[in-house]
């Protein structure tokens, strides 16, 4: 439970010093309470206040931290179950599973498609940043260990799917240093797995044939002092994953119950088996819904072009409209010489004119100017986009680059034309369609009309 | 200890709308829990799946729709074989060849095609207008008045001429009314509010709250969805109790994911896989975050995402 100020207020040594900073014991557990200042800051709190408060003030989900340098992803650390009520702050990771059971031509061939999707889309480079490696219930240690080196040299951080502990030290053995997550906990072998994992310094993962069992194991590691976990949520069935996972996130941040305070994994690989379609389609079900790492049979850019858009998407800052890079996007093969169209640096309004000039077939320069990625209106509404910053922006960076002296603007905006004409001496100004649907249009009748 | 569950119960639920008549049709809605959460509670009718056709046939189709379709030459053929596709519970007719900017067919022939399709199929249907809101407030009343007794929901009513549509086909003629919005509850709480007030009844419309493929701002319409249905459950607001309908395919279909042919984006591989998984994976967004039907285009999107709402419900 969230404690309030006033009663943080009461375990303070109330001598108002000042040391914390604020002006006086009150202040500064507001300010606590607020979660904007750590408790830590007052140096005359009793080790058992302090003891009782961290655990009243901890967060509902943990943060843990897995792979090493670069590789290094932060997972869990919500607290909220609906993006418009706060932000997602950890996005889902997708790990590509390779098993034991599979013939070593197919797991190599699957290794070597890991690093095939990588692209870079709205400033955010995409690409699958776990391999999940999974032992067949029967598979040798030497042979798991085999697999598990070829996986370490996709440079991907590795999920440990193994249920054998001497198994899972050699595994450990030779990948350890890329920080790991053992996913090989369950009820039968929690003790021996937790030390293993905490030997090697890794994330242990847990898994159990239901939420009480689940439940019980993690408190049971809990209480013997791992509390470096995930929860792999996947259940036998489809439904009973869903439930799991949502459970497991409700749990710890709309009923405080911090027992399932753990980022998720949910192995969709091993509830699809061979089926693509149905793999994409819980991929986005489980991006949506909960899965901080997402166990998929495999990742191509079809797979990918949605799933990263998707997650990109729900993991924004509602309070921070995405933004694309001011500059010149020639389409349809443009030149220096092709028509401009300008617009504002809003994503969303980037992507849906892009589309919409893409599809008109005509060569077209788009100049994105920067309004503070705000759309057409708003921006104009706050000055951000006025005649003046389109004129200057197009002084000091477009008429360089361009030789093009006509200059498309949005229809939203109509009434800049008069002030460009004035500022802009050479350039025409073309008012467009207040809709992008209708451009496609607009360029058709102006190439009828010979305007191009 | 066992796990203490906390099961989300609610006093309201989402009203159940039944569109279409006779043996195959649908009801949709009905459900007093967070979309999919079984655990919670009922689920009521499971969300249903739609094949869209167009009244313009096939345009530029990847081979696994234009194989699917191979044959058929009139909207009344592709109709009966998009009926007959696993995994499809409604049939969404688009008028798209209305549109003024585009082919512009007029009224009379739009409603023949209406009527020819309507005599081919016994799946309910669902009809989509021009998206030209004037050419609309012409089509529709016309597509509601031939269409009387068939229990058709009529897609879409917005702001601009919900009185013209909305009138028509929620009162003269009978059929259930699409309620368009474009992302935003306060718009679709707004709209729905004044369609009752014209006196069509609340159970005989279904939502449109506007939608998106994944990637191009799709984080408006998981918000709008999660707080409609949060508003229509946790906190009983009747005005936006409505079920809510999802045109996923007019969206994914049109993005240069799908678009792009595999020459000139040969990185990316074949155009139709992509279009597939685009179409998919909305579509799943679209159902956890509130949807209660989906029109699809593609015969392998229609079966995976019947099969996955079968699993999960």
């Amino acid at each position: 439970m969230a404690l309030n100020g006033i009663q943080i207020f009461k375990l303070t040594p109330k001598k108002n010093c000042k040391e914390c900073g604020c002006p006086t014991c009150m202040a500064f557990s507001m300010k606590v309470a607020q979660g904007a200042l750590e408790l830590s800051k007052c140096p005359y709190m009793s080790q058992e206040a302090l003891d009782s408060l961290s655990e009243a003030t901890a967060p509902p989900m943990k943060t843990i931290k897995v792979g090493a340098g670069d590789n290094e992803y932060t997972l869990g650390g919500e607290t909220v179950l609906y993006r418009h009520e706060k932000t997602f702050v950890s996005k889902t990771r997708y790990a590509v599973s390779v098993c034991t059971d599979m013939a070593d031509d197919v797991a190599e061939a699957k290794l070597a498609e890991v690093s095939k999707v990588d692209y870079e889309r709205i400033g955010e480079q995409m690409k699958v940043e776990m391999v999940y490696v999974n032992c067949g219930s029967d598979a040798p240690a030497d042979k798991y260990v085999e697999l598990v080196k070829k996986a370490a040299a996709t440079g991907r951080t590795l999920v440990l799917g193994v249920k054998d502990v001497e198994t899972a030290k050699a595994a450990l053995e030779v990948c350890k240093d890329g920080k790991p997550v053992l996913n090989g906990a369950d009820a039968s072998n929690y003790a021996e797995m937790s030390k293993v994992a905490t030997d090697a310094g890794v994330v242990l993962g847990v898994s159990g044939a239901s939420l009480d069992e689940l439940y019980d194991t993690v408190a049971a590691l809990e209480k013997s002092g791992n509390k470096n976990l995930v929860i792999d949520t996947t259940g036998a069935t489809i439904k009973e994953t869903f439930a799991n996972t949502v459970e497991v996130r409700r749990a710890a941040l709309k009923n405080e119950d911090r027992t399932f305070g753990y980022p998720s994994i949910v192995n969709v690989s091993k509830l699809t088996k061979d089926d693509k379609h149905m793999a994409q389609a819980l991929a986005s079900v489980f991006t949506m819904k909960y899965g901080s790492i997402v166990v998929v049979p495999g990742m191509d850019y079809a797979d990918a072009l949605p799933l990263y858009g998707l997650r990109q998407n729900l993991f924004t800052d509602p309070q921070k409209p995405m933004k694309v890079a001011p500059g010149v996007y020639p389409l349809n093969g443009a030149d220096e010489n092709s028509i401009i169209v300008t617009t504002v640096d809003f994503a969303l309004t980037y992507f849906v004119v892009s589309g919409e000039l893409e599809r008109s077939g005509v060569p077209i320069n788009l100049v994105i100017n920067d309004a503070g990625g705000l759309s057409v209106l708003t921006s104009w509404a706050a000055g951000k986009f006025s005649s003046g910053s389109i004129a200057k922006y197009f002084q000091e960076e477009i008429e360089g680059k361009l030789k093009c002296r006509k200059m498309i603007i949005p229809g939203k905006v109509a009434v800049l034309k008069g002030d460009l004409e004035s500022k802009l001496p050479g350039w025409e100004i073309i008012v467009a369609p207040r809709e992008a649907v209708e451009l496609v249009k607009f360029f058709k009748d102006m190439q009828a009309n010979g305007e191009l | 200890m066992p796990f203490n569950r906390k099961p989300q119960k609610f006093n309201a639920s989402i009203r159940e709308v039944e569109i279409g008549v006779g043996e195959k049709a649908i009801k949709i809605g009905g459900e007093n829990v967070f979309p999919f959460y079984t655990f919670d509670g009922d689920l009521g009718n499971t969300p249903k799946v739609g094949v869209e056709i167009s009244d313009l046939g096939l345009d530029n189709p990847v081979p696994g729709i234009a194989a699917y379709y191979e044959g058929c030459t009139t909207a009344a053929q592709m109709a009966k074989k998009a009926a007959e596709m696993e995994g499809a519970d409604f049939l969404a007719l688009s008028l798209e060849g209305g549109d003024p900017n585009g082919a512009n067919k007029s009224v009379d022939e739009l409603v023949a095609v209406v009527k020819e399709v309507a005599e081919a199929v016994d799946l309910p249907l669902v009809v989509e207008g021009s998206k030209n809101v004037e050419k609309d407030s012409e089509l529709l009343p016309k597509v509601a008045e031939v269409l009387q007794g068939k229990n058709v929901l009529i897609l879409s009513a917005k702001e601009e001429n919900y009185k013209a549509i909305g009138a028509a086909a929620g009162l003269a003629y009978n059929q259930k009314v699409g309620a368009e919005s474009a992302v935003d509850i306060n718009l679709a709480k707004q709209l729905n509010v004044v369609t009752t007030q014209l006196g069509v009844k609340p159970e005989s419309i279904v939502m449109n709250v506007g939608t998106a493929t994944a990637g191009y701002g799709y984080e408006y319409v998981v918000s709008t969805m999660d707080r409609i249905k949060a508003a229509a459950l946790a906190q009983s607001d009747a005005t936006l109790q409505m079920p809510i309908i999802t045109p996923v395919s007019s969206e994914t279909w049109g993005v240069k994911e799908s678009v792009s042919e595999e020459a000139d984006a040969p990185e990316w591989g074949s155009r139709e896989e992509r279009a597939i998984a685009m179409e998919i994976e909305t579509a799943a967004a679209d159902l956890v975050a509130g949807s209660n039907a989906v029109i699809l285009r593609h015969p392998q999107s229609v079966a995976t995402i019947a099969k996955m709402i079968k699993e999960l419900a």
